[in-house]
């Protein structure tokens, strides 16, 4: 039996064959936040508190990298027995002009990183159970 | 406009380490010690404010009062703060305020710790709407990761070089061999740090900075409780706990994004550039007027970033700083003389007091082994979670 795909987390990307995160926006100031802000806008000078969701640029540049070479502690769940090291990601949209962190698929080196490179935005495993594949945006060079 | 000053008349420590005792040990027998070198008797201490320790530290989340029970409950007033590495500076603020307004003249300053092994990791449960607990499940974003990032956008931006990190560490070690007080009493040379693992690309174990046990504690007077009690005490002239203006552009520890300047312009200077700012505008005094700082290292390369933030040179410069010696002890302006957190490992609610302790030693000539020469005057800076500034500027 296969397992069912699932969102690690409700409400922050949309999955399929064009992925995307979804963001707010103040439907006032227009200010746009990630993770989405659905409550009271932060800008210090809007007293909004409505918000249209908005799909975030799917590319952007490479702003700066990591490794995580040792396992992360729980919540963390490693999707192999074994723990796999696997880079970080933090990238630089120009539209929204901010920076989002995310995992690079963990078959992809650290060595293929290079910052100023354009990297796109894809859904993959965070980690599995008996039923489900919880899935996860992550960034990979395009 | 210059704030009014409070005298520091008493510093005190316990020891950094994996001690794996009650928090309250430490920050009592820090206490003694502050109250004992400011002469200062505790049934004389009206205000108590502790820094609190969320980490296995008996009770959980109290501490000032913790404390105050150990010492003896002497129906002082008491405030307990907790603003993550930013604690202790939340402690000293609001002990000054309090000295400040009048409502006391005579402030004791206490954070400790107990720390577990390893990584910090959040709180357990299911907690889908705490980003500390989301960003270990969604990113596995430890806390290096967020050093790795910022240490690897400095080799980007101004060509930082792995060998200038690793010596951060290296001088930083140097002054903690010396510190009786530090954790770690080994002097390491650079081949020591790139024998050690990597732990987030750049960065290796040796770079990233521990957890330790450990208490710090202040005596914290008004001037004219002071006059009366010591000739010349050192004083706190400025203390900054600044939160962000938003839109924080930066990527911040344990956030998943910075924020958008699509909409609001990011602000003329950045939030860690904020951070001493405030402090240096308090005490009227500048960074051409600092003797030496106790930064967060954090990581190593961290120190570098603090070292630009808090004025000593324009962005992109620190590394050249380090390379000339001016940052090493018998430089220009001597940074983390204590050894830092490099040397120390974090003992979180007592870091922030214990980077003041550190600078009042200095200002009186009494930091034996690891002396800034002519030391005048210091700033202390760093981050909490979620937006605590923390910084103290502190002279003769
Ligand atoms: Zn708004």
């Amino acid at each position: 039996m296969s397992k069912t795909r699932t969102p690690a987390i409700d409400g922050w990307f949309k999955d399929g064959p064009n992925p995307a995160l979804i963001g707010t926006q103040c439907t006032s100031c227009h200010s746009i936040f990630f993770p989405p802000e659905r409550t009271f806008c932060r800008n210090p000078a809007c007293m909004n508190d409505e918000f249209s969701d908005k799909e975030l640029s799917r590319s952007g540049k490479l702003w700066s990298y990591t490794t995580n070479n040792y396992q992360p502690p729980a919540p963390f769940v490693s999707p192999k027995e074994e723990y796999e090291p696997f880079a970080v990601a933090a990238v630089e949209l120009a539209d929204e002009k901010m920076i989002v962190l995310g995992q690079v698929p963990a078959h992809i080196p650290v060595e293929q990183l290079e910052a100023g490179m354009e990297m796109e935005l894809v859904v993959d495993t965070l980690f599995e159970d008996d039923d489900n594949e919880y899935v996860v945006w992550k960034w990979r060079p395009v | 406009m210059a704030m009014d000053e409070v005298a520091v008349l008493g510093a005190g420590m316990h020891p950094w380490g994996k001690w794996g005792r009650n928090f309250v040990e430490y920050g009592v027998k820090a206490a003694r010690d502050a109250l004992n070198d400011a002469g200062v008797d505790w049934k004389d201490v009206g205000f108590v404010a502790g820094g609190e320790t969320i980490r296995n530290g008996y009770p959980g989340f109290v501490s000032g009062a913790s404390i105050a029970s150990a010492l003896g409950f002497n129906g002082a007033h008491v405030g307990s703060s907790y603003g993550a590495c930013a604690s202790g500076c939340q402690a000293i603020s609001m002990a000054r305020a309090q000295i400040l307004s009048g409502m006391t003249d005579v402030a004791l300053v206490v954070g400790a710790d107990t720390t577990p092994k390893g990584f910090f990791a959040p709180t357990g449960g299911n907690r889908t709407d705490d980003p500390d607990w989301l960003r270990f499940r969604l990113l596995g974003a430890t806390n290096p990761v967020y050093f790795g990032l910022y240490a690897r956008r400095r080799m980007e931006l101004y060509g930082d070089t792995v060998e200038d990190f690793a010596n951060v560490k290296v001088k930083n070690s140097q002054c903690g061999a010396q510190n009786p007080n530090a954790r770690y009493p080994k002097a390491f040379n650079i081949d020591d740090v790139f024998a050690s693992p990597m732990v987030s690309d750049p960065l290796r174990l040796l770079q990233i900075c521990a957890t330790s046990d450990g208490g710090a504690a202040l005596v914290l007077t008004s001037m004219e409780y002071a006059r009366k009690h010591a000739t010349d005490p050192v004083r706190i002239k400025g203390v900054s706990t600044v939160t962000p203006q938003y839109p924080n552009t930066n990527i911040e520890m344990p956030d998943f994004a910075g924020d958008s300047a699509f909409a609001v312009a990011q602000p003329g200077v950045s939030y860690r550039d904020s951070i001493a700012l405030r402090a240096y505008e308090q005490a009227g005094l500048g960074p051409e007027e600092m003797s030496m700082a106790e930064v967060y290292d954090l990581s190593s390369a961290l120190e570098l970033d603090w070292v630009e933030a808090i004025g000593l040179c324009q962005p992109g410069e620190a590394a050249k700083l380090l390379r000339e010696g001016d940052l090493s002890l018998g430089g220009r302006i001597p940074v983390n003389p204590s050894g830092g957190l490099g040397a120390f490992g974090e003992a979180i609610p007592a870091q922030a007091i214990a980077q003041v302790c550190e600078l009042v030693w200095q200002i009186r000539g009494e930091a034996r082994g690891r002396q800034v020469e002519n030391a005048k005057a210091g700033v202390t800076a760093n981050m909490g979670l979620f937006g605590h500034g923390s910084s103290v500027v502190v002279s003769a």
